[in-house]
């Protein structure tokens, strides 16, 4: 096929212009044309509106400032992030991963919520596009052979193993043991995650408590009178949800109100309880509640760091491990392009597979990935809320103050 | 059954009867819509959730309590209801029932893309400190938010049944309900009454919305829940049948609770469905409606 080309006067102006241009350059700025290369294009995907939308803006917060953060870490690397809304559904995920790599994404991270994260991971790899998962708990993410997915968050069964881990030692340290426990869960792909991986593990750890009920409610609902009543109904010593943000909140009003003072509200590794949000809607009653969870790191520089850019352009805003883990979505991005040297697909997911990063900001051992792209390295810590913040207050080594057990009861003069 | 149970179980009622009063309320402005005009109002469930973003944002911007906005929505609802019905409705009355049917859900879609556009889809909600309290008769514990709507429902449902028993007004509307022709060879302004109907129901459901915000948060896509919801409470209790209304709102609230104790909480909708079924098959003019035979 031939290609004829016109040659118009507009388009000799135009050409005679550019070409001017460059001539008039100075000659730094003429280097800096010829040598600079493109910025990795990184796709955030992540639900920032409808039922997840906090906890989907706390985690975009921690991108937000990530170039900051690689700048005063003496990193030599900048990203492009374009931001993308999955609205909390996990078919608009699929559709904005592929308006993502449409607009050029070299990469994309999230997406928080494990449904969405699977929806987005089909499409990573249908388009041969690393994925790297910020926040999903769900197993099968990284059970299916994936060659485009690496995941920096534990799975359901770690965040399970590590959590119940802890509880026994929150315990030992409290010399105070629940008989029984309820569990509540959203019954969503997470929260199937979690309680298949509670019913499957729960005997092989010999925990001192039993589980009398398991009582599952759906994401959307509005009330969880019900269900709250039914649990308070077992008489069970101990809550344990694996909850979301909202239904935590409604949670804890529901417990408030029909006046259920249980010896402990502690999570087996779920979201919920240390938000921002949470801590600020229930106020006193958020209080001395446990979420057994990866936590960030204080005693690391780059955390300080974070913790440091987060503060200056979220004056109002807590950072947590949802911009915490979506930071280090952003770290490994950035490590695998400069081990990269470049924006292909496979010459990222070869640096991805051989990415060891010692200097990050969530507790734990290098960031890391098996053959599966799994990061094994993550370790849970127990966090209580005190005096309207998340607290560490176990592993002892990393505790930031010491442990409140049982939880005292709603009207407790320690709740102020 | 234990002692236990039975405690659990006259929560639950409880729990049902008063969220089962707010729905009855909402449901009281449809059956009064179609008992008068047989119309069907599918634009319900978006007007309760126009309601409680009115609240919300007294609430947010005024500081306003839910419970002191109610009479300023419910005015604003009467006086947009009004309107609506004769600028926009009342050409339709007499026409085929999808034409009308489409109609209202053009209402609805524009009401909830509206709501949308202004507030967004996130979940608005209010804080207010009686959302932890709750009072105590023997060993029932009754959740204070929950009561306060459902008093104020069976409040406003009372000043209905006086408008509509000792008012002319409301006279003259049921006789207008009763026999069309009549009213109009009396001299009755049959459409002025049509109106000021629509705008009635409307105020009701407003101030349904501004009960239910105390409850729990809103989100656009809440409208079509609600205008179902409606309609199963209606159909169950009656269509155009005030009495039914609030009946089938507290039954309906009564099985959702007692299904989600007995059964399970995520399973509870599918018993208010169920009592539909059952309903339209055993009764289909509903439990107070009257047969059209």
């Amino acid at each position: 096929m031939t290609q004829h080309i016109t040659f118009t006067r507009r388009r000799l102006g135009t050409a005679a212009l550019a070409g001017a241009t460059l001539i008039g350059a100075p000659l730094p700025l003429r280097q800096a044309a010829a040598q600079a290369p493109a910025n990795l294009k990184v796709g955030l995907l992540l639900p920032t509106s409808g039922l997840q939308a906090q906890i989907g803006q706390a985690c975009r917060r921690g991108a937000d400032v990530a170039n900051d953060v690689f700048a005063d870490m003496k990193m030599a690397v900048r990203l492009d992030i374009a931001n993308y809304d999955t609205e909390s559904k996990p078919d608009v995920a699929r559709t904005q991963a592929e308006k993502a790599i449409d607009a050029g994404a070299n990469m994309l991270v999230g997406a928080f919520d494990s449904g969405q994260t699977i929806a987005i991971a089909q499409v990573a790899e249908q388009r041969g596009v690393p994925l790297i998962v910020n926040i999903a708990a769900a197993p099968q993410i990284t059970e299916q052979g994936y060659k485009f997915v690496v995941r920096n968050f534990p799975t359901a069964p770690m965040l399970i193993t590590g959590a119940l881990a802890l509880h026994k030692e929150i315990f030992k340290a409290s010399g105070k043991t629940p008989k029984t426990a309820v569990l509540m869960s959203v019954n969503d792909t997470f929260g199937t995650s979690m309680i298949n991986g509670i019913k499957a593990l729960f005997p092989k750890l010999d925990m001192p408590y039993e589980i009398v009920d398991t009582i599952s409610y759906d994401p959307a609902a509005k009330d969880l009178s019900v269900e709250v009543g039914k649990a308070k109904a077992t008489k069970a010593d101990m809550l344990m949800p694996v909850s979301r943000l909202n239904d935590a909140k409604l949670i804890v009003q529901e417990m408030v109100k029909q006046r259920w003072e249980p010896m402990a509200v502690m999570n087996p590794g779920a979201p919920g309880l240390y938000e921002q949000d949470f801590l600020k809607t229930m106020g006193k009653y958020g209080d001395f509640m446990i979420s057994n969870v990866p936590w960030l790191d204080p005693k690391s520089t780059m955390t300080q760091a974070l913790d440091k850019r987060h503060a200056a352009k979220f004056a109002n805003d807590q950072l947590d491990i949802n911009g915490g883990f979506t930071f280090e979505g952003m770290l490994v991005a950035a490590q695998a392009w400069l081990a990269a040297k470049s924006t292909k697909a496979d010459a990222l997911m070869d640096a991805l597979r051989k990415t060891r990063i010692d200097q990050h900001v969530i507790i734990g051992g290098p960031i890391q990935f098996d053959a599966k792209g799994q990061n094994v390295n993550i370790k849970a810590a127990a966090v209580e809320n005190l005096k309207r913040k998340p607290t560490v207050v176990m592993p002892l080594e990393s505790a930031a103050a010491p442990l409140v057990f049982p939880m005292p009861g709603w009207n407790d003069k320690r709740r102020t | 059954m234990t002692a236990d149970f039975l405690l659990s179980l006259a929560q639950a009622v409880t729990k049902g009867l008063l969220t089962g009063m707010v729905y009855g309320l909402m449901a009281l402005g449809l059956s009064v819509i179609f008992g008068v005009m047989r119309v069907v109002n599918f634009a319900h469930g978006e007007m309760m959730v126009v309601g409680m973003y009115l609240a919300w944002m007294g609430f947010e911007y005024l500081g306003l309590s839910p419970l002191l906005s109610l009479p300023v929505i419910a005015a604003i609802f009467f006086a947009a209801g009004y309107a609506l019905q004769r600028g926009l409705i009342s050409p339709f009355i007499g026409r085929p029932e999808h034409q009308q049917f489409l109609l209202l859900l053009a209402v609805a879609i524009l009401l909830v893309n509206a709501a949308l556009a202004i507030a967004g889809p996130d979940s608005r909600g209010v804080q207010l400190d009686s959302q932890f309290d709750s009072y105590e008769l023997g060993p029932l514990v009754f959740d204070a938010v929950r009561l306060h709507a459902a008093l104020a429902a069976v409040a406003i449902a009372g000043l209905l049944w006086l408008f509509f028993t000792r008012t002319r007004t409301g006279k003259s509307i049921r006789a207008a309900a009763d026999n069309h022709m009549g009213a109009l060879v009396v001299g009755l302004d049959v459409r002025r009454l049509y109106a000021f109907t629509f705008g009635v129901g409307a105020a009701c459901v407003g101030a349904a919305g501004a009960l239910m915000i105390t409850i729990i948060p809103v989100t656009p896509f809440l409208a079509g829940e609600y205008t179902l919801l409606a309609f199963v409470i209606v159909i169950v209790g009656g269509l155009g049948s005030m009495t039914g209304a609030l009946m089938g709102g507290l039954l309906i609230g009564v099985s959702e609770a007692v299904a989600g104790l007995v059964v399970q909480p995520s399973l509870k909708s599918m018993f208010s469905f169920g009592l539909l079924i059952l309903i339209l098959l055993l009764r289909p003019q509903g439990l107070f409606g009257k047969s059209s035979s």
